[in-house]
């Protein structure tokens, strides 16, 4: 039974749960309390709705699939010495797969978060990025059996592992970028307008689906400086070679050659730069 | 004691149109307090520059002396809002919903759980608690979100039109609610263009039209204000026109009687407003018995606020909403909602 006394404790505002002007409680652990449930939720959304996992790992099939029997034919060592379409084509599908799962927000639910006094609104990009990742873990799992099984061989587990930190660099970079988007656009029409428009482009200019050797002049200089061909060449490099160090040189560009580490630096800056550029716009408190 | 909210001279535009032009008003500590006015008045957006949802082109928005603009992580904290659209995550459970929104307002998880079974079972929430909350009909989704508004015990709760739509039902547990939370000693400021609403929940109130306070006061002081008592008059069933404008100027001149006009719309019947004669009903029936006028019917009315609304503007609350109705960008609203 609900009595009217406990009726009137529950519904009295209580302003010593509101704090100061000042924070008194920690910053770090209201961080993590946030990216927790903001998390817990994208997983419950993905529980629940399983088409989204499921529509992202038969794309990626389709593609090696597809790709792979468009140019069954093409003239040996077209791509490479040793090299069949195949596995020239693996890398690019397991970047592009992970980027294009990272571009897209959804958020009918901001405006609830906005009024909410959030520690940091970087707890949405973490937990977004989060999930987005296992996500892309569990597409890039799929996407390397299957071409294993179509015969584009299997890195070594340093390799993959290296393969892993690449995907995680790209996905948490392209996360908060769409999240930036998503905040400054005035609706998931134009956020969806927006990928629409540089999904495919940006695919292009990449050395996803060809190597810089087939391109024009002025595309290989757009694709060295598109941040998907700087996770795709060291992934292709991985899936060929078993010996490989952090000096190797894993990427040709029209002026020299990048070593694995040099890779990494980009993608780093690359995140890092996003991550920084993104602040005004979470922190833009109005829309 | 501050106020707890304080707006003043605020001022916010969207492009070319002006939702705010400059509305001022102070809501003390424990009332409710009620903005009325038809659609396009202005409401929503004064509610969203309080809830640090828009940012203000100018003027003060405080809540419990803390600047909205300056300091909007503190005052969100002593906010609850409850939006004009629900937006609800449509996979997860109320109960789950609830648990979302008290992690992000920071509470700790033992208290929050004992919270937010307590909210539900005060909302007669508890049986559709593990629905998702996609199946909710509009009078649960009203309730859920006033529950979420509420988890954190705010100082003020804000309701943006909570009633809208709702079954009459729906609308009176709402009420009520309202009520004990008021009881409880919440700040209530509460959005509406039924006048019935206001009249009936708040302490005192602002009437805001084309994004200015056209009047404020309690209800009472503001019915108080127009004059005197109503009466509705009809000579026959259908008077002749010139019969009517007789009766009229015969009643004009009666001390008593502050204005008189001749309604076209109602079979001409006479709308009058009397004040300073309590006896008034047979006043009008004995003068009108002497210059041999019949009666068909005769009521009176205390003024309402609908009667505030027109002597300050000139039309009625349903004129202005009819005009509103024609006027709305709609995409442009639309594109908010996305959000
Ligand atoms: N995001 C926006 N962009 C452009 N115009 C807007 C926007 N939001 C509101 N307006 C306009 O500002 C005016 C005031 O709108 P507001 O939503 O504040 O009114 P309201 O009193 O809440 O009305 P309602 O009762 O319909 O909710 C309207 O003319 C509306 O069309
Ligand atoms: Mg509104």
């Amino acid at each position: 039974m609900i009595t009217q006394s406990s009726i009137q404790s529950s519904l009295s505002p209580d302003p010593s749960l509101h704090g100061g002007l000042e924070d008194n409680s920690s910053a770090l652990g209201d961080f993590l309390q946030e990216t927790f449930a903001l998390t817990k939720r994208l997983f419950i959304q993905l529980q629940r709705r399983p088409s989204t996992l499921i529509a992202g790992i038969i794309q990626p099939f389709m593609w090696l699939l597809l790709f792979g029997a468009l140019f069954t034919n093409a003239p040996g060592g077209l791509f490479g010495e040793d090299l069949n379409y195949g596995q020239f084509l693996a890398p690019g599908v397991i970047v592009f797969t992970a980027f294009s799962g990272a571009l897209d927000r959804e958020f009918g639910f901001l405006n609830r978060l906005l009024v909410a006094p959030l520690a940091s609104r970087y707890s949405i990009v973490a937990a977004s990025t989060i999930y987005i990742i296992a996500l892309s873990f569990m597409q890039t799992g799929v996407i390397v059996a299957a071409s294993a099984f179509l015969g584009a061989g299997l890195p070594n587990i340093g390799g993959l592992g290296a393969i892993a930190l690449i995907v995680l660099l790209v996905v948490l970079g392209v996360t908060a970028l769409s999240l930036g988007l998503a905040f400054a656009l005035p609706g998931h029409i134009e956020l969806i307008a927006v990928i629409f428009v540089t999904n495919l482009p940006l695919l292009f200019a990449s050395t996803a689906l060809a190597p810089l050797s087939f391109m024009a002049g002025w595309l290989q200089v757009v694709a060295s400086i598109n941040p998907l061909t700087y996770a795709i060449e060291p992934i292709r490099y991985l899936y060929l070679h078993s010996e490989w160090g952090l000096g190797t040189l894993v990427m040709d560009t029209p002026w020299t050659s990048i070593s694995l580490w040099a890779v990494i630096l980009v993608l780093l800056a690359f995140d890092a730069l996003v991550l920084l550029a993104i602040q005004p716009l979470l922190r833009r408190r109005f829309a | 004691m501050a106020n707890a909210v304080f707006i003043d001279n605020l001022q916010k535009s969207y492009g070319s149109i002006t939702a705010v032009k400059n509305i001022s008003f102070q809501v003390q500590p424990g009332e409710i307090f009620g903005l009325l006015g038809p659609n396009g008045a202005g409401k929503t957006t004064t509610i969203r520059c309080l809830t640090t949802l828009a940012k203000p082109d100018r003027g003060t928005v405080e809540v419990c002396g803390i600047s909205a603009v300056k300091n909007p992580r503190a005052a969100r904290r002593r906010l609850g809002y409850v939006a004009q659209e629900v937006a609800l995550d449509k996979v997860l459970t109320g109960r789950e919903l609830l648990h979302l929104q008290a992690a992000l307002y920071h509470l700790p998880s033992e208290g929050a759980k004992e919270r937010i079974e307590r909210l539900l079972e005060l909302l007669n929430l508890t049986t559709y608690a593990d629905r998702q909350t996609g199946t909710y009909s509009g009078g649960l989704r009203k309730r859920l979100d006033l529950a979420a508004g509420l988890l954190h015990q705010p100082e003020v709760l804000v309701l943006d039109e909570p009633t809208v739509g709702l079954d009459i039902e729906s609308r009176f547990i709402v009420w009520d609610f309202l009520r004990q939370l008021k009881a409880a000693g919440t700040t209530v400021l509460i959005t509406s263009h039924y006048l019935e609403e206001i009249d009936a929940l708040a302490d005192r109130l602002a009437i805001i039209d084309s994004g200015v306070v056209i009047d404020s006061g309690s209800p009472s002081q503001l019915k108080e204000r127009v004059g005197g008592d109503r009466v509705t008059l009809q000579i026959k069933e259908f008077t002749p026109e010139e019969e009517a404008q007789q009766a009229k100027a015969m009643l004009s001149s009666l001390p008593f009687v502050q204005s008189a006009i001749v309604n076209p719309a109602r079979g001409n019947s006479l709308n009058l407003i009397v004040k300073g004669e309590s006896n008034y009903l047979t006043n009008i029936e004995e003068s009108l018995a002497a210059a041999s006028f019949p009666i068909f019917s005769m009521t009176q009315s205390r003024p309402s606020l609908d009667d505030v609304y027109l002597a300050a503007t000139g039309r009625t609350l349903m004129d202005a909403e009819m005009a509103a109705a024609g006027r709305r960008d709609l995409k442009a609203e639309k594109k908010e909602e996305m959000k």
